[in-house]
């Protein structure tokens, strides 16, 4: 039996909307006086457990506001579940938010460094693939200008250049497969598809089934923060395509 | 317990680069795009000195040995208590848009900001050595024991820090609420007045000041070759531990809010 890479164990997450945002100390005195403090409970996601073995790569189907950001950013590490547990094994490359840590007032080459140690990697780690990651990003002649002066796209080919530079075990995708101009995408495509030939273990999110199918070998489905559907991709898909009504 | 301890020795090392790398990127920004840089760290004390020694030398002069010394010595300590403790209270919120992407111990934002804001001041302290020239302070063995009350300011700082980041970001009010209470540790650390004439409450409220300790003790070793008080010294290192435990132990708890109110 596979080894299981991701284990979500029963994960809660909630939020507290205040309807008022209360951010100051005389608008909490203020506010509780005149009882105008009210929270209402939200629960992102509710009692979701599901396991990811290596090599799966698994599409995260499920309408808008069903959780499935939420979802990632707690198996990414990014918010600590309110109940349950998250265990994951090897190294994951998160492409959800590329580029965030960049610092607009460094320069590209800058921010190599600085978001590589974001990631997690270590100074020689970086040095030795410095000349490829500027390489893949086509960045060369403006990596020693600030990046406030890039545009977004040239931030995100740094981003995913930076990012994707590690052989990852685990493989966090937020429908990033279109990054860039049409080039850049092909390229990010290709670089994807290598990955996945190695067998790195994928959670994909994307509200196209087609992509999913594509892409993926299992999927589950979320719904207002349960999980309603897990197993092989034709299985889930059909049932998503009746969820869809169409 | 001892497994605790050993994953977040694991983690530690595994982000001593990237601490290192906000460290740098602190120092690297903070006088990037003036025209003197990093020389600023040298002037501004200078400047500052020479107009409190202006202001306040007519009153004081004759009452303090090399009283510009004395000046530069407390506003340096006392200026890097200010700078980093605000610093690192805001570096949570300032750093909001990385905290809500990716997954980075968070103690590193305001243990950054007072590891740079350190290094900034020991930088600083070279207009120290220039200014004891011009005035004639002749170095003595215990220069060498004026490293012990920098770092125990160093550790206060550190303790401070993590008590008001974490209260920062419940209640944004504390930025403001800090502001007034450094003026008051300021006017409480004897920076250009002789701390001999206080008496009462207010000689009281030197002695019960860390800083002022760290301060006068800095002065007493470095500018005057003289022994600080054991006891003074004794009290701040406690102080300064106990603002750590507590400032660990609140960052710690809260830690996992931070991101629903930022």
């Amino acid at each position: 039996m596979a080894k299981n890479m991701v284990e979500v164990n029963h994960v809660s997450m909630r939020f507290n909307l205040s309807k008022e945002k209360v951010d100051s100390l005389k608008d909490y005195v203020i506010k509780s006086i005149t009882g105008k403090i009210s929270f209402n409970e939200f629960w992102a996601l509710k009692d979701v457990d599901f396991k990811v073995e290596q090599g799966d790569r698994v599409g995260i189907l499920g309408m808008n506001g069903a959780g499935k950001s939420t979802l990632l950013k707690v198996i990414s590490g990014v918010f600590k579940p309110t109940e349950g547990s998250i265990a994951t094994h090897g190294r994951i490359a998160p492409l959800l938010e590329l580029g965030a840590g960049f610092d607009p007032q460094y320069t590209g080459a800058e921010n190599i460094y600085l978001y590589g140690a974001v990631l997690g990697y270590s100074k020689e780690f970086i040095d030795s693939k410095y000349d490829e990651i500027v390489e893949f990003s086509e960045l060369k002649e403006f990596i020693d200008v600030p990046i406030k002066n890039y545009s977004s796209g040239m931030k995100i080919r740094l981003g995913f250049s930076i990012a994707t530079i590690v052989e990852p075990d685990i493989l966090i995708l937020d429908e990033v497969l279109s990054v860039g101009d049409a080039k850049f995408r092909k390229k990010s495509q290709a670089k994807i598809m290598s990955m996945f030939d190695k067998g790195v273990t994928v959670l994909f999110v994307s509200h196209s089934l087609e992509q999913v199918k594509e892409l993926c070998n299992k999927a589950i489905i979320l719904e207002k923060g349960k999980l309603i559907a897990a197993g092989d991709i034709d299985e889930v898909s059909e049932i998503y395509l009746e969820k869809t009504g169409k | 317990m001892v497994n605790i301890v050993t994953k977040y020795v694991k983690v530690a090392k595994r982000y001593r680069f990237l601490l290192g790398e906000l460290v740098k990127k602190g120092i690297k920004l903070k006088y990037r795009r003036s025209y003197l840089g990093i020389l600023w760290t040298l002037l501004e004390p200078i400047m500052t000195t020479i107009i409190l020694t202006i202001v306040f030398g007519t009153w004081f002069k004759k009452d303090i040995d090399k009283f510009p010394v004395f000046i530069l010595g407390g506003r340096l300590l006392y200026s890097f208590y200010s700078e980093s403790t605000k610093t690192a209270m805001r570096s949570v919120r300032a750093n909001a848009s990385m905290i809500k992407k990716v997954y980075v111990p968070k103690y590193l934002y305001p243990v950054s900001c007072i590891l740079y804001n350190f290094i900034i001041f020991l930088i600083s302290l070279i207009v120290m050595v220039g200014t004891g020239i011009i005035f004639k302070v002749k170095p003595t063995l215990y220069i060498f024991v004026s490293v012990l009350p920098l770092l125990v300011l160093l550790l206060l700082a550190i303790g401070t820090s993590m008590i008001l980041s974490t209260v920062a970001v419940f209640f944004r009010d504390m930025e403001y609420l800090w502001n007034v209470g450094l003026m008051m540790i300021m006017y409480a650390s004897a920076i250009f007045y002789d701390p001999s004439k206080m008496e009462g409450l207010a000689g009281w409220l030197l002695k019960l000041n860390p800083l002022y300790c760290c301060i006068e003790s800095f002065r007493l070793t470095a500018i005057y070759g003289q022994m600080f008080s054991i006891d003074k010294m004794l009290y701040a290192t406690g102080f300064s531990l106990v603002t750590i435990v507590v400032g660990v132990y609140a960052f710690y708890k809260k830690q996992d809010q931070f991101i629903l109110y930022i």
